[in-house]
């Protein structure tokens, strides 16, 4: 689809935006609606666009599958690597009250239960982006068998 | 003036709906499958769900219109001509319909204050979400990933198994990274 010049640009134009929102619906998860599931698949169609119209070759040159690969599964142990780590701090699993600190509480940086949110929202973006780009490119990879 | 909208919108769904069933060119109804999704998430913002709307437009509109494209691609786009009508699939399907009809009856009107899932346990954590996440304004983002954090890790491990098993089925010819390790080790996983 690279050849149509309509499509090309209004592509190009829109994918940063896409981006943008994807991240907003990502980091303001905590106050605005959104989460890690939303912001993973709009970032994940970011990417899927971008396959579509300038082919599975270029798209694998930004996120190459064995990146992909390895995030899908990066998300989860993030997400469960933040319960082992309140419990090394000695709460429960997932008990984010553990994570409360006073490092730099004047610039905004999340503490306590925003930040155990932040952090099991972030893992559950990244395992979504992965999974949705890696079947698409296993979809789009797959050549015609008959 | 919004039962306007909400009418168009519902009354678009069931054209939308039927035109899909009705379609033989599978190309046109996978194009119709994505305006149902997109009318579904239009319909979610009506009742106040913008996540699920994005989900909605991203996933059923976006992702797996891409998805079943590209699987059209593989097969065929043609469904065989079917003239006979077939009594009994089309009593069983008008009579699920109907049960399911009966049943939303039973079911609390919209935005009924006196619904169950307004009664319990909803209140006590909109009293206490604000205070036990210390200002926290999204109390949805709180159930999920706090009071919930549980369901949510099992949710997103949920996604992390469907994606392995799409690889494990679909990853036979080389991918462009050429690997040949990953290779091996789906197909000793598949024939595990």
């Amino acid at each position: 689809m690279k050849t149509f010049p309509i499509i090309r640009i209004i592509t190009k134009i829109l994918i940063p935006y896409i981006l943008l929102f994807a991240f907003y619906v990502q980091f303001h998860g905590d106050y605005g609606p959104g989460g890690g599931f939303q912001a993973g698949v709009i970032l994940a169609s970011a990417l899927i666009l971008y396959g579509l119209v300038f082919g599975l070759h270029a798209v694998q040159r930004v996120a190459p599958p064995r990146t992909i690969e390895k995030m899908m599964a990066l998300g989860v142990i993030l997400y469960a690597g933040t319960g082992f780590l309140t419990m090394f701090l000695g709460g429960h699993f997932l008990d984010y009250e553990m994570l409360e600190h006073d490092w730099l509480a004047d610039y905004g940086v999340p503490a306590g239960q925003h930040l155990g949110i932040f952090l099991v929202e972030c893992g559950v973006g990244i395992t979504v982006t992965a999974v949705m780009t890696m079947i698409f490119y296993l979809f789009a990879g797959r050549r015609r068998v008959a | 003036m919004s039962f306007l909208i909400d009418f168009s919108i519902l009354a678009f769904l069931v054209i939308t709906a039927v035109t899909i069933a009705r379609l033989r060119d599978l190309w046109a109804a996978i194009m119709f499958t994505g305006i149902y999704s997109f009318l579904c998430a239009s319909w979610m913002l009506i009742l106040d769900a913008p996540d699920v709307a994005f989900t909605e437009a991203a996933v059923g509109a976006g992702i797996s219109t891409v998805l079943m494209l590209g699987t059209l691609k593989l097969t065929g786009n043609r469904v065989p001509q079917c003239k006979r009508v077939r009594i009994m699939p089309l009593g069983l399907v008008i009579t699920t319909g109907l049960i399911l009809g009966y049943g939303t009856l039973d079911m609390p009107h919209f935005a009924d204050p006196q619904a169950p899932i307004h009664l319990y346990p909803s209140p006590s954590f909109v009293e206490r979400a604000l205070h036990d996440m210390h200002g926290l304004p999204n109390i949805v983002t709180s159930i999920l990933a706090s009071y919930r954090g549980y369901d949510t890790l099992g949710e997103t491990t949920v996604v992390l198994t469907a994606g392995i098993a799409v690889m494990l089925i679909l990853r036979r010819d080389k991918t462009s990274s050429g690997d040949s390790v990953g290779k091996d080790s789906a197909g000793k996983g598949a024939t595990k």
